[in-house]
């Protein structure tokens, strides 16, 4: 059997200024999963997410990517494996044009000329943004910001896809798009959100962590279906979803 | 794409000039320039040659004068400062109607004027013709150190975003009934640009950590870049060599 993509074990880590954010964090991810992690505002996604690319290294356990385990000296090929999409495009997106920005990944594994042009297409078309290739990232509308930032991940052929927050400031129509996008992709996948309806939709199986530990780990349907799980970790559906119907529709 | 959304300068074409690789053009501009500014003043007819010279290139560009014309302003205050040095400069002096004007100054204002009018008119007929993209990219092929090419390069990207955040705020203090008047307003004017400067400050380091994520490892990949053909060379000389000509048969006996 081969090694699971994601494999953090006991992680704790406390920040330079001494506020512990996680306190130890178990979370296996096996290849082709995909993965809602749900958690309120400071519950330490962001710091977890952080960790799975090597930019914090682990206080204390371990975080390993597809066998490999994240240390200094493996960090470069960790952030090929694992790749993280950023919640403001604005921030993944900082290249002159569109190409030149999902080219930079590749670029710096090494790729050049057609090889690296192939890889940029791929990853556009991919997302469904051919035609925008040679726009400044600035001139697009939100949602066209937020594909061409899967896409800018996808070029770099990792073996997962890390989405922070994904759907947020995306109008329905743009939220609904990116949805199609994702469920087209071939790809193991891990989502941290609070919009538990995305994750239902996307994913077929949640982790809720909340105060720097995993507190619930099972199937999406298990996980959004226990209300008083989601109270306790001040996670809500909204008012008037129902589950059950979603799946009637979507099926994650 | 191509619409001319948004840049202050650029002026979408397809002439020679525009297809010229930005790096040859700017090599181009910097050996006019050179020409120009090593020209003795008193050779009144080079200047004659090269003002002839750069209006053939702005015909073959099809950018339309009075867009190049307009862009000129920001010679303003040279021309003003050229204008006061015949009556501020000293030496001996030469009627010009009513006036007493200085001999140096005259031809001192005269060299501000045609140097710095033929530098701003060449510079203007590179920036309307590259894309500020192809100018960076241009930059870096000619090997300039890549800090500076990253600053110019988030600069391009971020001017908007910033400006954008600027304009947000500067709605969110009018919606609060603040109106820009009087030194009272300053301190609140000083502190919104604190703001602004700490909330850019954070999104470079936010910037920095997806370029981290995505491999970066100190310096960006050369921007895309066409190669270039003899043609290219042929066109990017012709300029800068003819200026060159009619330096030497002013100043060659």
């Amino acid at each position: 059997m081969s090694a699971p993509v994601l494999d953090v074990r006991g992680l704790a880590y406390a920040y330079p200024d001494g506020r512990q954010a996680l306190y130890g964090v178990d979370l296996r991810v096996e290849r082709g999963e995909r993965v809602a992690l749900l958690g309120p505002n400071g519950a330490g996604k962001t710091t977890l997410v952080l960790h799975l690319n090597g930019i914090h290294l682990p206080g204390r356990g371990s975080v390993t990517v597809a066998g490999l385990p994240v240390a200094p000296d493996t960090v470069p090929e960790v952030r090929r494996r694992v790749g993280v999409v950023f919640q403001d495009p604005d921030d993944q997106l900082f290249m002159p044009t569109v190409r030149d920005d999902v080219a930079f990944g590749p670029a710096n594994l090494g790729l050049r000329g057609p090889e690296l042009d192939a890889r940029v297409a791929e990853a556009l078309a991919a997302v469904g943004m051919t035609e925008v290739a040679d726009r400044p990232p600035h001139h697009l509308s939100y949602g066209q910001r937020r594909r061409v930032a899967v896409a800018t991940v996808l070029a770099m052929r990792p073996d997962v896809l890390v989405l922070d927050e994904p759907s947020s400031n995306l109008d329905p129509a743009s939220r609904r798009e990116l949805a199609v996008v994702l469920g087209s992709l071939d790809i193991t996948v891990l989502m941290v959100t609070h919009d538990l309806p995305y994750a239902a939709e996307l994913c077929e199986r949640a982790v809720i962590l909340s105060g720097g530990v995993v507190v619930a780990d099972g199937p999406t349907a298990a996980v959004l279906g226990d209300s008083d799980l989601l109270a306790a970790h001040r996670l809500e559906l909204p008012v008037g979803f129902d589950l059950a119907r979603m799946w009637k529709h979507h099926g994650p | 794409m191509g619409a001319p959304h948004g840049h202050l300068l650029h002026y979408h074409g397809h002439s020679v000039v525009h297809r010229l690789p930005a790096h040859l053009k700017v090599l181009a501009l910097l050996a006019f320039v050179i020409v120009v500014v090593a020209t003795p003043a008193r050779e009144v007819a080079a200047f004659g040659g090269y003002a002839l010279l750069l209006a053939g290139a702005v015909v073959v560009s099809r950018v339309p004068p009075g867009y190049l014309l307009v862009r000129m302003v920001v010679e303003v205050p040279f021309v003003v400062f050229a204008l006061l040095m015949p009556v501020i400069a000293t030496g001996p002096r030469v009627p010009v109607g009513p006036f007493s004007l200085s001999e140096a100054g005259l031809w001192g204002a005269w060299t501000l004027l045609a140097k710095g009018t033929l530098g701003v008119a060449a510079s203007l007929l590179l920036a309307t013709t590259t894309e500020p993209r192809g100018l960076v990219a241009g930059l870096q092929r000619l090997r300039l150190p890549p800090a500076l090419v990253q600053i110019l390069a988030f600069m391009l990207r971020y001017l908007e975003v910033v400006a954008a955040e600027m304009s947000r705020m500067r709605t969110a203090r009018a919606s609060r009934g603040f109106s820009a008047r009087g030194p009272a307003a300053w301190r609140v004017l000083a502190r919104s640009a604190g703001a602004l400067f700490i909330r850019s400050y954070e999104r470079g380091e936010r910037v920095h950590l997806a370029m981290l994520s995505r491999g970066y490892q100190g310096s960006l990949p050369q921007l895309g870049a066409a190669a270039v053909t003899g043609r290219d060379l042929a066109a990017a000389v012709a300029l800068p060599a003819a200026a060159g000509l009619v330096l030497a048969a002013a100043v060659l006996p």
